[in-house]
């Protein structure tokens, strides 16, 4: 063992202080500072001086008290208990903190990240005997109704199994014992990671299979794939935080890690509240079983703000490793290199644009960079994926910020969010003509197979519609509805029905809440169905404003209440839109 | 704990620099004395050998030879204790209104600690304030934070102040209180407040905290922390519904810029500090209800957008922080409606929580939505009127038109003294529907269609 570094604090401003006669600490140290022992980490170190981040508000810290370093880089703790808890940015569990501490947040105090009273029912998959290797499962421990926390041999480590139990443990008792050759060493049910690095794996492999979020602007327009990566720039109210959280509940994703990163206390209460209530589509268990929250709101400590994407994301990494598809939520991201900005200015560092530092770019690249979906090191041989959304808040919804333009670099789904749009309560605020995926092929072409064949063909042709319809306003701005064209008059229409009767969602309805794929397809069908029998019409001379009074249109809008479980409901108006079609020709005939 | 230092070094605008002092602790209180006179400051920086106060009071009269520096031992506090309510006090919590001291209960730090996020309860109890732009559109409930985002010249005195005059809990009898914390607002300003607590008799429920226009600009960093140190003991130790008044919060933000530009810090947008968000965020998110607890805090912070401007750095950090905003409007106000609440524009986050069945009505998301999509439309084909003349708009747009005209005129509209329940903003939101072709109702759910929609008059 490294001897302990002791040193003491020459100067404190906001979160950051600096400690000497720190000989010895190592960069991303983790140091305990001051009579409160204040959780940090060494940031930089000159000489005998050590920079460190303080996690912790660190008002009454003076010059003088000591500064203990601990050894170890900035790490989590892996293991049976992640799921269902609430963390804060450094993995410290908030739920025994209010029980420890109180209502308010008290400083220094320090509790395990997995309770280690909880016993596990640990069930073996290797035998005595049995050479393993990284990655290999040991075991399994049903950790929730929905999640088999697989015990894996952790990284680095190569042998022979000599003791493997059975039964009920906590998390600090052995559970195997593997003979490196050198070392017999004692396997528990935990491990620890350092946030900074990503974890290994076999290799990356390209991901072609959608993450299925039940909304309709997502799956059908811009959708993702499982290990597909997606940022979401909006300004404040364009409801940013209700797609994350639509995603948190609808996205059918084995694990969700939620990291409510330099937001509003209330938002993650609202998760803790109703997360346990909601029912996951997939499993119908809780969706609290699936869930782990990371909640750094914006009042608590910037720097420990910095730290709890990495607590976050190594977390989304090591249930990937298992085999999982995991889908991290991160907002936002925006707060987190603020968070980064706030620390760099205090080092004093050469400022790059806006004040933000430098490497902010790199620092946003390394952090979506580690999405993905790999082969997992390891037997039996497995896939996962990390999904990463994240969320951004530009200065004045101004996307030319350079947080967006640094990930706009790294994501391939860009869903734009538009205060106009808002501003109408059209949500999600997704503007359709400035949010692109890069996904949408390699998704046609996985819902040719599993949905229907003319499912990409549809999205192109309503996109083209859209696309129309703001060309056509341009116009109508200048010499006025009337003055268009049968045709572009029943565009229009169709755009907007479109708009209004299918992207439009509403988050707060207990059935429009989440569209299954095959509700999607049906309805655009039928919006389509109808602007293709409409040309027919107009061809064939019926007046476009008995088209539009048609009152079959008001069932087109109505779709989106009607239960998935009635699909036929949905499907049958197709055939309605056709009835409805011939009646009008046969009187618009009658007419003539 | 108490040392004395004659050893500044550096004056800069509100800050001084105190040379051969080794043990500051960051954020100690600080006093100096200056010809007799006692002010406070604060430590900003710490390091062996010297320390950076900020002074509350200003610097002028300090001087390198003679002023006496106290570092204090502890933290800026505040001391509460029940005897608090009716009382005035300035901008760092010395009362002002004649009466002595009132003995305190406790000290408490005014910087405050983070919620923690577990213990929170979710803010869902409906507020009713009696104005029909809020609680129709943009519904408050206890323990939210929601500002009123103004200008210069609009009425949001007169807003807050109404609803600090109407806001209730229906069906309750609660222990409220109001903290009302000034910061460089004028003293008319100030008054037109007090005299409205005073009015309706209140005023032995309220809190005062003062810092006007001509009192200290540095001193604007401790009053709201100080207001709500008060707010947390009367909400959470005495178990009262407390309702915050911020105002205004711009001033606020011009001495943080001030203190930040005296230490030379890279200065972010405007310049405006970079740390400007997470200072926020420490004063607006001391807000909300406990677990356990029966009292809330509530804020209704007013800011003034300079120029107007929504993406000006105040409003705009403002907004990504708290649970929404009210929004006045300037072409509203010159029209003379009173509020002049674009709703568009407001927002209330924590809305879909508090209204539907038990807590409003139950339609009244679905009437809420459909008034703004049809007001939107409204706004828009008003727009597209000025262009191309009433007479080339479609008859549907036309009757859009006349809802947004209507909507502004009967739904916004309202006196000051006006109290509207809840069902009477419903109501009058679905008289105003009924404008319009039940086809283009997509928004509300049929079954409450034909249950609240008036029934056309008999001819």
């Amino acid at each position: 063992m490294a001897q302990v570094v002791r040193g003491k604090v020459a100067r404190v401003a906001g979160p950051l202080v600096v400690a000497k006669e720190m000989q010895g600490v190592k960069m991303f140290e983790v140091v305990r500072v001051g009579s409160l022992g204040l959780f940090g980490e060494v940031i930089r170190i000159e000489g005998d001086r050590a920079y460190i981040q303080v996690y912790e508000e660190t008002g009454g810290v003076r010059p003088g008290e000591e500064v203990v370093g601990t050894g170890e880089l900035l790490s989590v703790e892996l293991g049976p208990g992640l799921v269902k808890n609430i963390y804060d940015g450094i993995q410290r569990p908030l739920e025994v903190l209010w029980k420890m501490g109180g209502s308010f947040l008290v400083r220094g105090v320090e509790a395990p990240s997995l309770d280690r009273n909880a016993k596990w029912h640990f069930e073996p998959k290797v035998k005595i005997g049995d050479e393993v290797s990284e990655g290999d499962i040991l075991g399994e421990v049903p950790e929730t109704s929905t999640v088999i926390h697989k015990i894996m041999v952790p990284p680095g480590i190569r042998g022979k199994v000599v003791d493997i139990k059975s039964g009920d443990f906590t998390i600090e008792e052995v559970v195997a014992v593997i003979d490196t050759g050198k070392e017999k060493k004692e396997i528990k049910m935990y491990q620890k990671w350092p946030v900074r690095m990503g974890r290994p794996y076999r290799k990356k492999i390209a991901a072609s299979e959608p993450m299925i979020t039940g909304q309709r602007t997502i799956d059908t327009f811009f959708p993702i794939v499982k290990g597909g990566t997606a940022a979401v720039p909006g300004p404040f109210g364009s409801g940013k935080t209700v797609i994350q959280h639509q995603l948190a509940r609808w996205s059918d994703a084995d694990v969700v890690v939620y990291i409510g990163c330099g937001e509003r206390g209330n938002e993650m209460t609202d998760v803790l509240i109703e997360f346990p209530e909601l029912k996951d589509p997939r499993t119908g268990g809780p969706l609290m079983d699936r869930t782990v929250l990371i909640a750094n709101t914006s009042n608590m400590p910037v720097a420990a703000r910095e730290a709890s994407v990495f607590t976050g994301i190594a977390i989304a990494e090591y249930f990937r490793d298992m085999g999982y598809n995991v889908a991290l939520m991160a907002d936002s991201t925006s707060r987190w290199a603020e968070a980064m900005r706030e620390i760099s200015g205090r080092l004093e560092e050469m400022p790059g644009e806006e004040g933000y530092p430098a490497y902010l770019a790199s620092r946003i690249s390394s952090f979506y960079e580690r999405a993905g979906m790999i082969e997992a090191l390891g037997s039996p041989e497995r896939t996962g994926s990390v999904s990463v959304i994240g969320a951004v808040s530009p200065p004045g919804g101004d996307l030319s910020d350079p947080v967006v333009q640094a990930t706009l670099r790294e994501v391939r789904v860009f869903w734009s969010l538009d205060q106009q749009l808002a501003f109408a309560r059209h949500f999600p605020a997704i503007h359709w003509l400035r949010s692109y995926s890069l996904y949408v092929d390699r998704v046609g072409e996985w819902a040719k197979e599993h949905v229907a064949l003319d499912w990409v063909d549809n999205r192109h042709e309503a996109m083209r519609i859209l696309q129309q319809e703001s060309e056509l306003q341009e116009l109508v701005r200048l010499v006025g509805y009337d003055a268009l064209s049968p045709h572009d008059q029943l565009l229009l229409e169709t755009a907007r029905s479109l708009r209004e009767d299918f992207l439009q969602q509403d988050a707060f309805d207990d059935i429009d809440t989440y569209c299954p794929l095959e509700k999607q397809y049906h309805m655009l069908r039928n919006v389509l169905h109808f602007h293709h029998k409409a040309l027919e019409a107009l061809e064939a001379g019926v007046d476009v404003k008995d088209i539009i009074a048609l009152p079959i249109r008001e069932k087109i809008s109505r779709m989106r209440f009607i239960p998935p479980d009635r699909l036929d409901e949905i499907k049958a108006i197709h055939d309605e839109i056709d009835a409805a079609f011939e009646t009008l020709m046969k009187k618009g005939g009658e007419q003539v | 704990m108490i040392r004395e230092y004659t050893t500044i070094s550096e004056i800069s605008g509100p800050l001084v620099v105190v040379q051969g002092v080794s043990d500051a602790a960051y954020g100690e209180l600080v006093e100096i004395e200056v010809g007799g006179h006692t002010r406070y400051g604060q430590v900003l920086e710490t390091s062996e050998g010297y320390a950076v106060v900020q002074v509350f009071e200003g610097t002028h009269g300090i001087n390198l030879t003679d002023t006496k520096v106290r570092f204090l031992g502890k933290g800026l506090t505040f001391g509460v204790s029940p005897e608090i309510l009716g009382r005035v006090f300035d901008g760092i919590g010395r009362p002002i209104d004649g009466s002595p001291a009132p003995v305190p209960e406790k000290e408490l730090d005014i910087t405050g600690s983070p919620i923690n996020p577990t213990a929170r309860d979710y803010p869902n109890e409906f507020i009713q304030t009696g104005v029909s732009a809020i609680d129709g559109m943009n519904t408050l409930v206890r323990g939210q934070k929601l500002p009123i985002f103004s200008g210069s010249g609009l009425p949001h005195p007169e807003l807050a102040a109404q609803i600090a005059r109407q806001a209730r809990v229906r069906g309750t009898g609660e222990d409220f209180a109001v903290v009302f914390a000034a910061m460089g607002i004028t003293f008319e300003e100030a008054n037109f407040f007090l005299e409205d607590f005073r009015k309706r008799g209140t005023l032995d429920r309220t809190v005062v905290f003062l810092n006007l226009a001509n009192d200290p600009a540095i001193e604007r960093i401790a009053t709201p922390r100080v207001a709500l140190t008060a707010a947390e003991y009367l909400a959470f130790d005495l178990g009262m519904h407390v309702l915050v008044i911020l105002t205004d919060m711009t001033n606020y933000c011009e001495a943080l810029r001030e203190i930040s530009a005296a230490r030379k810090e890279v200065p972010g947008r405007r310049g405006y500090p970079g740390y400007m968000y997470t200072d926020l965020a420490t004063i607006y998110e001391r807000a909300g209800r406990i677990k356990g607890k029966k009292g809330s805090v509530t804020q209704i912070p007013i800011l003034t957008m300079p120029e107007d401007d929504r993406t000006h750095p105040v409003p705009d950090l403002t907004g990504y922080i708290t649970e929404g905003q009210i929004f006045l409007s300037r072409d509203l106000h010159r029209r003379g409606i009173y509020p002049p609440i674009d709703v568009l524009q407001s927002l209330s986050r924590l809305m879909q929580k508090g209204i539907g069945k038990g807590k409003t009505r139950e339609d009244h998301s679905g009437v809420a939505n459909q008034l703004y999509a049809a007001y939107a439309k409204g706004k828009e084909v008003r727009e597209l009127a000025v262009v191309l003349g009433e007479s080339s708009i479609s008859e549907l747009d036309r009757k859009y038109m006349e809802f947004a005209d209507r909507f502004e005129e009967e739904f916004i509209r309202q006196g000051q003294f006006e109290n509207r329940t809840i069902e009477e903003t419903l109501d009058i939101g679905w008289r105003l529907l009924s404008m319009l072709p039940r086809s283009e109702l997509k928004r509300i759910k049929l079954e409450m269609i034909e249950k609240y929609m008036p029934k056309k008059a008999e001819e």
